[in-house]
């Protein structure tokens, strides 16, 4: 009688197994391994810069003339701040209230529609974002500046003399449109985790949702909230090209949202491969790369380390 | 008095209502508004030619010509750094499910994986430019390509990995029960258990790749030429957009409005093929 023997002998799988265990392990260090290589490229190829002029002085000077030796970054990290911040105050109230529509009021059928819209919203690529907002932001802004200048004109916040509608305002909605399936995706996440137990009993004792939400929901989830808008601001800091085709590119410090402006990325994208004749500019714009990836890296880790905390009172 | 309260709180009910339902629409009717701008500005200006023919001399001057060397040099270059990204995180994916699954070494590297995931696509650039100055490499349809599966590694590892979770532990201990290795539970077990699961977050990072100008801006170049070596600049049809958008001439700048719907219709194609693969595929899975 013939015995089927299996396919191989149990040494080699075993050896396999080894093999595979093995190479899987260096293969997990990979992604550690490539943060840390970008960190490091990054800070050897902007030395030359950073050892001859003091850090402070780099983040807080305000000339940018590379052709005379002159690199203030404070221009382009408050451009990249203003349109961020911006972007946040007209993304998250909307966001917001729109997660909770989802998860307390709207029906399933409203809901199985949001996923696939969102993921659309999410996939746009950003050069099509950008198109969009040279075809009917820049024009809207450039209609409405005038009129919100004279009405609000006092307030610095408003002052409208930029003629183009190019500015910091026709940025940040565009920003705000791309970041939202990531702040509403996350907030949703959250509400849905809090447990049905905290609504019956409020709703139970005769409050309305609407108390329901404010004071049963809101305050579990008010870390993960923070967790989100943290990570869609992290998403508004890096975004590059829809930004860069509707800011403006000014280096200047602005101080009105119809100020244009030229933030970090839009900065790197404009000026990488024509600066190779001029000394240190190479090394000044790997510098904006490096400002750039340090301010994301500690909004992303903040919003990771949030989410953290969540999960790990969610297991108990 | 009592009856003021009650009317109050109704009213703030009715209020905050509302502006959900609104902000609601208000998100919708962008996807819309988007969606609707771009397709009457670039559908005028879309033609067969725009898309068979390479631009032929004066095409940013307004001449004849198309953006097959775009539409081309995108699928190339997305195509090439999905599949490599592929070839990382396809395993890295069932390592942290099959190997580690609760360990501080996967907390670690799924760390490792959202951080990636969150550096902004010019940095990918930036980095990948030093990296070629460094090898004394030009602009190559093979830097973009390692710079795009750089970017999308994060992307497809982390889609997938939250897709394997899911899978029922019980599979995987029946399986090692049997007296499989871990390794061919990975393979014969969870790997089936995952495609639909991998064949989103291929489409995804795909979805991802195809869109993004920032990190191939330096690194792949622009040229008129249908890429024929892996050594060769190639053109891709966000910076089309982005080239043919900065040229002053209007019948120029309408062919970037075409190249930006083509570009949204591949990438909208995808998004919404995925999503119709997966719910196929996911009726072999057990649940």
């Amino acid at each position: 009688m013939q015995v089927r023997r299996p396919a191989s002998s149990l040494g080699v799988r075993r050896r396999r197994e080894r093999t595979a265990r093995g190479s899987f392990f260096i293969l997990a260090a990979l992604p550690l391994f490539l943060a840390m290589a970008i960190l490091l490229a990054l800070l050897f190829r902007s030395w030359p810069i950073l050892k001859t002029r003091p850090l402070w002085n780099l983040l807080t000077d305000k000339i940018w003339l590379p052709s005379q030796d002159q690199f203030g970054f404070y221009p382009f990290i408050a451009g990249t701040l203003w349109v961020t911040v911006v972007a946040m105050i007209l993304a998250v109230p909307p966001c917001l209230l729109t997660a909770i529509y989802l998860v307390e009021y709207a029906r399933p059928r409203l809901r199985a529609f949001m996923k696939p819209l969102l993921d659309l919203l999410a996939a746009i690529p950003s050069v099509v974002y950008g198109v969009w907002g040279m075809l009917t932001i820049v024009p809207l802004v450039q209609a409405i500046g005038p009129g919100v200048g004279k009405l609000l004109g006092f307030i610095p916040l408003f002052s409208s003399e930029n003629p183009t509608g190019f500015s910091i305002l026709a940025g940040s909605i565009v920003l705000a449109v791309m970041v939202a399936p990531f702040i509403i995706a996350v907030t949703y996440e959250v509400l849905h985790a809090v447990p049905d137990g905290y609504r019956e009993a409020s709703l139970a004792v005769g409050a309305t949702k609407w108390q329901t939400v404010k004071y049963a929901v809101l305050p579990k989830t008010l870390t993960g909230i923070t967790a989100g808008v943290v990570l869609g601001a992290s998403r508004a800091l890096g975004e590059t090209m829809a930004v860069l085709m509707v800011v403006g590119n000014v280096p200047k410090v602005p101080s009105s949202i119809f100020d244009p402006a030229y933030p970090l990325p839009a900065l790197i994208a404009n000026n990488y491969g024509e600066m190779l004749s001029i000394p240190l500019y190479d090394a000044a714009l790997l510098t904006a790369a490096l400002i750039l990836l340090v301010i994301v890296l500690a909004f992303n880790i903040l919003s990771t380390l949030l989410l953290r905390r969540i999960a790990m009172r969610a297991k108990g | 008095m009592k009856n003021r309260h009650f009317a109050k709180r109704h009213v703030e009910e009715g209020i905050f209502k509302a502006l959900m339902i609104g902000s609601f629409a208000l998100l919708s009717a962008s996807l819309g508004f988007i969606l609707l701008t771009i397709i009457i500005k670039g559908l005028p200006a879309l033609n067969l030619a725009m898309l068979i023919q390479t631009p032929k001399g004066g095409y940013y001057l307004g001449k004849e010509g198309g953006i097959l060397n775009a539409i081309l040099g995108s699928l190339y270059l997305a195509g090439g750094g999905t599949l490599l990204a592929l070839l990382f995180s396809l395993p890295l994916a069932l390592f942290l499910k099959v190997y580690t699954n609760h360990s501080h070494w996967s907390d670690m590297v799924r760390l490792a994986l959202d951080v990636l995931w969150g550096i902004p696509s010019i940095v990918y650039g930036a980095f990948g430019f030093t990296i070629m100055l460094a090898l004394n490499m030009r602009a190559s349809l093979l830097a973009g390509i390692i710079v795009l599966a750089l970017l999308e590694l994060p992307i497809m590892t982390r889609a997938m990995d939250e897709i394997i979770r899911m899978t029922p532990f019980d599979l995987e201990q029946a399986s090692l029960a049997l007296g499989a290795t871990r390794l061919e539970t990975a393979v014969h077990v969870v790997l089936r258990q995952m495609l639909p699961g991998i064949v989103t977050a291929i489409l995804l990072a795909f979805g991802r790749g195809i869109g993004d100008a920032a990190s191939v801006l330096f690194t792949a170049g622009y040229t008129d030429r249908i890429p024929t070596s892996l050594m060769r600049p190639a053109a891709s049809l966000p910076l089309a957009v982005f080239f043919q958008l900065s040229t002053p001439f209007p019948e120029v700048q309408r062919r970037a409005y075409a190249s930006a719907l083509i570009l949204t219709a591949i990438v909208l194609t995808i998004s919404l093929g995925s999503r119709w693969l997966s719910g196929r595929l996911g009726k072999f899975v057990v649940k």
